[in-house]
């Protein structure tokens, strides 16, 4: 049986850009889920510190991360020498995510890994956009 | 100190084992207590991992059986460790507790600097220079490889996300910026050609953001040196510079309080020649 992922709750302590209610709410549940989890104030001031925390929770397996962009988190930890695996970690935005949407993530033991993976090329396009002609349905089995 | 050189302090809020759980409001009281004034904090209960021990010295807050801690401080393979009964005590005397441990560990003061600096998304970036040849503050560097990377994040002036506005590929993140692409949102073609509008914008404004710095500033200088009124010469200086200011969205502090012409010209000059030599190394 593999480990639920590890949580980690960012405080964004020292600006205003995600909605204190949401932080409030979301670390209000977390505080009483009864599950361990990891609080920093900052994670911005982690990564120019590059400081040892943010590589034990890069290398220690599946890891679920309230905080802010996806984009913006992977970099962050990139920057700090502790890059977050690819596929092992989801990122949960406070900044445009409610409370609620968060919590259900967070408190979900199956991992939805949703960091960026380069600049959008064909391969990211939607399933029916990116699948060669031959293989869609229309192609495979023409109407007589 | 360099920020990457201080070892900050591991609290642990431990509720497993022997410990008691404390109450949710006091629980969640210090969490909030403890994250607004900068610390990190570790919850530990029983359920769920947390991630394993580094060699920073630790301080286990809890609610201890007895009201004692069940272990006594000292260290375990060399990483300093304590422990501290949080039971019903207000939440500001629980930061002052971890403030006065903090101190006698020597661990890293938490929240001494807004942490405002770029962060480069690799998968964008294209390692043209632009932002190294931009900034005037050594930022930027490049690593053994010619790879740019930021080198000096303290450096940074805080809430200037200039140099992500000169990237042509909107590879520059500020985590904290308002609004994305450069906070990180996703990066959509109408971005690009906004970021790229916004270069030219400086171009009308002189092709040389630089010049245009010097030529103010120089003005602005005479003006003061006739009139010798400097209320009037720093209104005339401020409302020159709101124009550039905001089409970089470049801090008003930040433009006031650039270094004399001479000085900008000079740190100019090297930015742009530690740029140039390290494209030269590329090729």
């Amino acid at each position: 049986m593999t480990a639920p992922p590890r949580i980690l709750y960012c405080h964004c302590a020292y600006a205003q850009i995600v909605p204190g209610e949401v932080k409030a709410a979301v670390l209000r549940k977390l505080s009483d889920s009864g599950v361990s989890f990891e609080a920093v104030a900052d994670l911005c001031e982690l990564s120019a510190r590059h400081d040892n925390s943010l590589k034990r929770l890069a290398q220690g397996g599946a890891v679920k991360i309230a905080a802010c962009y996806p984009r913006a988190v992977k970099w962050l930890f990139t920057a700090a020498h502790a890059p977050l695996p690819p596929k092992g970690a989801e990122v949960l935005n406070m900044r445009v995510q409610s409370a609620e949407e968060i919590i259900a993530a967070l408190l979900n033991p199956q991992l939805s890994p949703n960091l960026p993976a380069g600049k959008p090329n064909a391969a990211d396009a939607p399933v029916a956009l990116a699948r060669p002609l031959a293989e869609t349905p229309e192609a495979v089995a023409p109407t007589t | 100190m360099p920020l990457t050189d201080q070892s900050p302090l591991r609290i642990v809020l431990y509720e497993g084992g022997d410990a008691q759980p404390l109450p949710a409001d006091e629980r969640f009281a210090a969490l909030t207590a403890l994250l607004d004034k900068g610390f990190a904090v570790t919850r530990l209960a029983n359920q769920g991992a947390v991630a394993p021990a580094d060699p920073s010295p630790i301080l286990i807050l809890g609610h201890f059986a007895g009201g004692h801690p069940s272990e006594p401080s000292g260290s375990r393979e060399g990483v300093p460790i304590r422990f501290q009964n949080v039971a019903a005590l207000d939440p500001n005397r629980i930061v002052e507790l971890v403030e006065a441990a903090r101190l006698e560990t020597h661990a890293a003061k938490p929240g001494e600097w807004k942490p405002w600096f770029p962060v480069i998304d690799y998968d964008r970036c294209t390692n043209c220079m632009q932002c190294l040849s931009f900034c005037l503050f050594g930022v930027y560097g490049v690593d053994a490889q010619q790879k740019i990377e930021v080198q000096s994040a303290e450096s940074c002036k805080t809430n200037c996300p200039a140099c992500s506005r000169v990237c042509p590929e909107a590879a520059i993140v500020f985590p904290k910026y308002k609004s994305g692409p450069i906070n990180g949102d996703v990066v959509s073609d109408a971005d690009l050609a906004r970021e790229k509008m916004k270069i030219d914008i400086s171009a009308l404004l002189g092709g040389d953001i630089y010049s245009l710095l010097r030529d103010r500033s120089e003005k602005a200088r005479s003006r003061f040196s006739k009139e010798r009124d400097s209320n009037k010469a720093l209104q005339e200086r401020q409302k020159c510079l709101a124009k550039l200011a905001q089409a970089a969205e470049i801090p008003p502090e930040v433009l006031m309080a650039l270094p004399s012409p001479e000085e900008i010209q000079r740190r100019a000059k090297e930015a742009k020649a530690k740029a140039q030599a390290a494209l030269a190394r590329q090729t």
